[in-house]
């Protein structure tokens, strides 16, 4: 306890002392120094309050600590064995945790618990949320047990120099119990787990082209999307292309192919209840992912690999918003992998609809292909193609 | 022993060897030094050193999480064009987040963590003079130095530090394009890891040899305390891993400024087309995550190893199950090699791959279970002294299994697909390698403080720690998870621009206000740290009443740890509270011979003549088999 004497030392305190002054007077003067000398006004002064405060509080812990020790001493020097046990303390303080810490964990489980998504928007959705719930009640229940255990152990078993431990260096049924219990309540989880992943993952070639065919790519910091139009099929890209045509082919689209001609160009997701849709993934410039978390998909976007997303979703917005008690809510696609100083802000419209409206809403949108685009291309084909010719009359 | 004592048997095992040692300069002894002791320590205070710096680092960002529409004139006095206005930049955030990430991952609780203990206790618990390459080892603090120096010193130049996560995936570190975070700064984040690793093998390779060659007679394998074990283990995942990050990092030093494409194909950027076609940014995650899954184990393993040892010894019980749990670690080691896939479910990896990967991914958690209850088994019936260590030690089984049971959800692959990359990640590992690893460091910091500076710490000082940072820390991250069941995404600059996610800004204040809580309790044991080395109560030489052998050497420090011979080994590490004992533990130096009262059947590992002995001394002391003591 010899250090207590010079936490509590004058030197110690006058030192924090001159130091908490000196910072706030350098502060003071760095914020003279800056330009904008009105709007950092007393900030010095600010940061001086706060090391004050702090240093208050160190100084009444001190105190404490002080106190503490005296009353030790002293009940040392009346010849009593023990001031304070701490290890009496500490093992209260275990089972107050104990009590706090799972009245706390229930706290959250139900009000933050009700800030989480609302059920799956989408039927595979549904099995991972079975998934979910069946993890989550194994694992709390764990959770509470072993923290009971733990917690109550410390209570109870705290020192006593008249006990002595029981030694019980192993027990081989205990532990072939404790290895073999997990092992098997894991394998389920395992095997479900499976299932439901090469579900979700492995779908056969006909559901993959009955589907609706959404063709997305990122860029920093924005999506584009395009369906596949009448043919149902997204025509090709080539990221050489991107920025030709006179800037008018943002998508590097490869208009030789004519898949690409009856593409729409969408500003926002719309998405008919209950059909299946097939999102094809790219990016253009660094990963991103393609997150929509109340159908419980994500993928990432690699440049130079399409990856692939296929689900049904089985709500409406309307229904959702009916369900959730919101008016205002809306299906969310966010960007989950960190792309850039942007990364947090990557909007896009997100609606669920009946087929009906689906439909209507899909003969309003315009193909991506302009005609001033088709235009340009014809003209830069002519240009190589006269380009072309001129390179044979030289030749000859 | 007196001290008088010790110095004349530590001055004449100098006579004996006066050919080896030179005179020490203050150069040699503290900072060229080749004294596994000094240079253990050098990791320990470094690594405290980047530990605060991190956290500091962590605050500015959680300020900005906290507060995203406030200006702060202090954070632009402070950090200048980094937070103009007195908010920070949103590139800068990622810099921050990036830097953190790395900093607590690889300089804290790799070299920190590790470096100081595998130093400290390997030669000390072994019963060894040094390390096999004293050398080697200062080499290693040395890169390791160099590379924390690197690191922060890109807090300095014009662009940004990384600003990739600390999981640098390119095209984004590749490309200085895409963010200024992947200029110089990621240049400089390369060169720092490629020494750190450096670092880190010579130290592996050094712990590897000097437990395999220099154990002290009788120190067979299984009489290794499981600190060993642990630190052991870690070193050999260490080699095997490490290595492919720095080929990893070499390729994409190659991409960067050298044209290659590994991880580059088809990318349009900052209006033109980069040349680059045919690799691809996948590889670079298997060849990271082939290093960053078994990173999760080479942090986590050793404080596993730590609060085995203080549990133990603090419960005054021998560790339960020693040899499950030796097997589980060895478990742990080999699983942690083919689970790295689990980070790529949703990356594009082929979806069957992530389905074989979801199955080593749910085994690995068998050997952890394992340990968890061979913890509780410990405490169970033991006689538990609330050293600031213990509750350490507690406070990591209590994190352990929060933090592992996430890991449940997310080691599933199609619970993954909604999880992945939100804040339910974030919250999963902090708690079970974040927490947990920090709260086995500081366990072992407080255990071991008198072995290190010969000074005891303030165990009051060490309670008020341990309680504000245990609570601020599950303050912190257990709302997170419903956070990520939100599906909010993680390294998130705002939570301003969705509608949906402004009910948790609320909640994101009140995280701040914990983390800050949890900071300044921080101060506490800095405060604590700093002062015992100087002013703390002397130490006696056994000062928690331990069985192994680093409570043996003297309390001054001397080159070769041990006054006149090594001692021999006659135990296992973990007879405590032993039946028929008087003193509530055994030291491993004690030979069963001077133990005759409390020797078990199973001691003498098949030994037939100390059968007959023991027989025959039972028979003429009248004791009952040993289970009950006899006086």
């Amino acid at each position: 306890m010899e250090m207590k004497k010079y936490f509590n030392s004058k030197l110690i305190l006058s030192l924090i002392a001159v130091i908490s002054i000196s910072l706030t007077q350098a502060m003071a003067q760095a914020t003279a120094a800056t330009e904008v000398v009105n709007k950092n006004e007393g900030l010095g002064k600010m940061v001086g309050y706060y090391l004050l405060i702090f240093l208050i509080v160190s100084v009444f812990i001190g105190i404490i600590g002080k106190v503490l020790q005296v009353y030790e001493l002293t009940r040392k020097i009346q010849g009593r064995r023990e001031g304070i046990s701490w290890n009496k303390v500490n093992g209260v303080l275990f089972a107050v945790a104990l009590v706090l810490g799972l009245y706390g964990a229930y706290w959250s489980y139900t009000v933050q618990g009700a800030q989480i998504l609302p059920e799956a928007a989408s039927e595979h959705g549904t099995k991972i949320d079975d998934m979910f719930n069946i993890t989550l009640i194994i694992t709390t229940i764990v959770f509470v047990i072993t923290h009971i255990l733990l917690f109550l152990f410390a209570y109870k078993y705290n020192y006593s120099p008249k006990k002595k431990a029981y030694y019980l260096a192993h027990n081989n049924t205990l532990e072939k119990y404790w290895t073999v219990i997990p092992a098997i309540a894991l394998t389920i989880l395992v095997l479900m787990g499976f299932f439901t992943w090469r579900g979700i993952t492995n779908i056969s070639k006909g559901d993959m082209q009955s589907a609706i065919q959404i063709d997305v790519t990122a860029h920093q910091f924005a999506w584009e999307v395009r369906y596949g139009g009448k043919d149902n099929q997204n025509g090709r890209k080539n990221y050489k292309l991107i920025g030709s045509l006179n800037g008018l082919n943002n998508l590097g689209l490869d208009l030789a192919d004519a898949k690409n001609n009856d593409d729409l160009k969408v500003s926002e997701i719309v998405l008919p209840v209950n059909k299946s849709v097939r999102f094809t993934l790219s990016s253009q410039d660094v990963l991103h992912s393609f997150y929509m978390p109340h159908f419980r998909v994500q993928m990432n976007c690699v440049p130079g690999m399409a990856t692939y997303f296929q689900f049904t979703p089985k709500i409406t917005t309307a229904e959702m918003r009916e369900k959730t008690n919101n008016p205002d809510f809306n299906y969310q696609l966010y960007c989950a992998k960190i792309c850039g100083g942007s990364h947090y802000n990557m909007k896009f419209s997100v609606r669920v609809v009946s087929e009906k409206e689906y439909a209507k809403w899909l003969v309003d949108q315009k193909p991506i292909v302009t005609p001033e685009m088709k235009k340009q291309y014809q003209l830069a084909m002519q240009q190589t193609l006269t380009n072309d010719n001129n390179k044979i009359a030289l030749n000859n | 022993m007196s001290t008088i004592a010790i110095h004349n048997t530590a001055s004449a095992h100098h006579d004996d060897h006066a050919h080896a040692h030179h005179k020490e300069t203050f150069l040699t002894k503290y900072v060229f030094s080749q004294d596994h002791k000094m240079i253990a320590k050098q990791f320990l205070i470094t690594g405290i050193i980047m530990g605060v710096i991190a956290m500091a680092i962590s605050i500015l960002f959680r300020i900005q999480l906290a507060y995203p529409d406030q200006s702060f004139p202090l954070l632009e006095v402070l950090l200048g064009k980094f937070a103009p206005d007195g908010r920070l930049d949103s590139n800068f955030y990622l810099s921050l987040v990036t830097i953190h990430g790395t900093i607590m991952v690889f300089f804290v609780l790799t070299a920190g963590l590790s470096g100081t203990f595998s130093n400290l206790l390997i030669p000390l618990q072994l019963g060894a003079r040094d390390m096999a390459s004293p050398f080697m080892n200062m080499l290693s603090y040395w890169f390791f130095f160099t590379a924390s120096v690197i690191m922060l010193s890109t807090f300095f130049i014009e662009t940004q530090p990384a600003g990739a996560g600390w999981t640098i995936y390119p095209p984004l570190s590749a490309l200085p394009q895409a963010m200024p975070g992947s200029g110089l700064g990621m240049t400089m984040w390369l060169i720092s890891m490629v020494l750190f690793v450096a670092s880190s093998l010579m130290g592996g390779i050094n712990y590897v040899s000097t437990v395999l060659n220099m154990r002290t007679k009788g120190m067979d394998l299984w009489k290794m305390p499981l600190t060993i074990w642990a630190f052991f283990l870690t070193a050999i995942v260490g080699i095997l891993s490490f290595p492919v990050l720095v080929a990893a990092v070499v390729l994409l030093i190659f991409d960067r400024s050298f044209g290659t494409s590994f991880y580059l194909s088809d990318i349009y950027i900052a209006g033109q087309a980069l040349p680059n076609e045919g690799g691809s940014p996948v590889l670079w995650q298997h060849l990271f995550w082939f290093l960053g899954h078994p990173e999760v184990y080479i942090v986590l393993m050793p404080a596993l190893g730590i609060t085995s040892e203080v549990i133990a010894t603090n419960s005054r019980k021998p560790i339960f199950g020693y040899h499950a749990m030796v097997y589980s670690l060895i478990g742990i080691t080999v699983l942690s090699f083919i689970v790295w896939g689990h980070h790529m479910f949703v990356t594009g990896m082929n979806p069957f791959l992530g389905g074989v990967f979801m199955i080593t991914t749910l085994i690995i958690a068998v050997p952890s279970a394992v340990k968890t209850f061979n913890y509780l088994a410990t405490l169970w019936r033991g006689n538990i002294r609330f050293t600031p260590a213990m509750l350490f030690a507690i406070g990591l089984v209590s994190f352990f299994i929060s933090g592992g049971l996430t890991g449940i959800f997310l080691g599933n692959a199609a619970l993954d697909i909604n999880l992945h990359d939100t804040y339910f990640v974030v919250a999963h590992f902090h708690l079970v390698m974040g927490s947990a690893a920090i709260f086995g460091m500081l366990s072992g910091i407080y255990h071991w403080f008198p072995k290190m500076f010969g000074r005891m710490m303030n165990a009051k000082l060490g309670y008020l720690h341990f309680w504000l940072t245990f609570i601020s820390a599950y303050l912190v991250f257990f709302p997170m998870h419903f956070m990520g069941l939100d599906g909010i995404p993680r390294r998130y600059y705002a939570f301003t621009e969705f509608e949906s996610m402004s009910e948790w800004l609320s909640v994101n204040k009140f995280i701040t206000w914990s983390a800050i809580l949890g900071a300044v309790a921080q101060v506490a044991f800095l405060y604590n740290f700093f002062s015992s080395i100087f002013f703390g109560k002397k130490a006696t030489q056994n000062p928690w009443e331990s069985t192994t052998l680093e409570w043996t050497t003297p309390v001054e420090h001397l080159h070769g740890n041990w006054p006149g011979e090594i001692p021999t080994v006659y135990r296992w590490p973990y007879d405590y509270s032993k039946p028929g004992h008087e003193a509530d533990f055994i030291m491993q130096t004690t030979p069963h011979s001077q133990t005759m009262s409390s020797n078990l059947p199973h001691d003498f590992e098949g030994n037939e003549e100390a059968e007959v002995i023991q027989a025959q001394w039972n028979e003429t002391h009248k004791n009952v088999n040993n289970t009950e003591e006899v006086k």
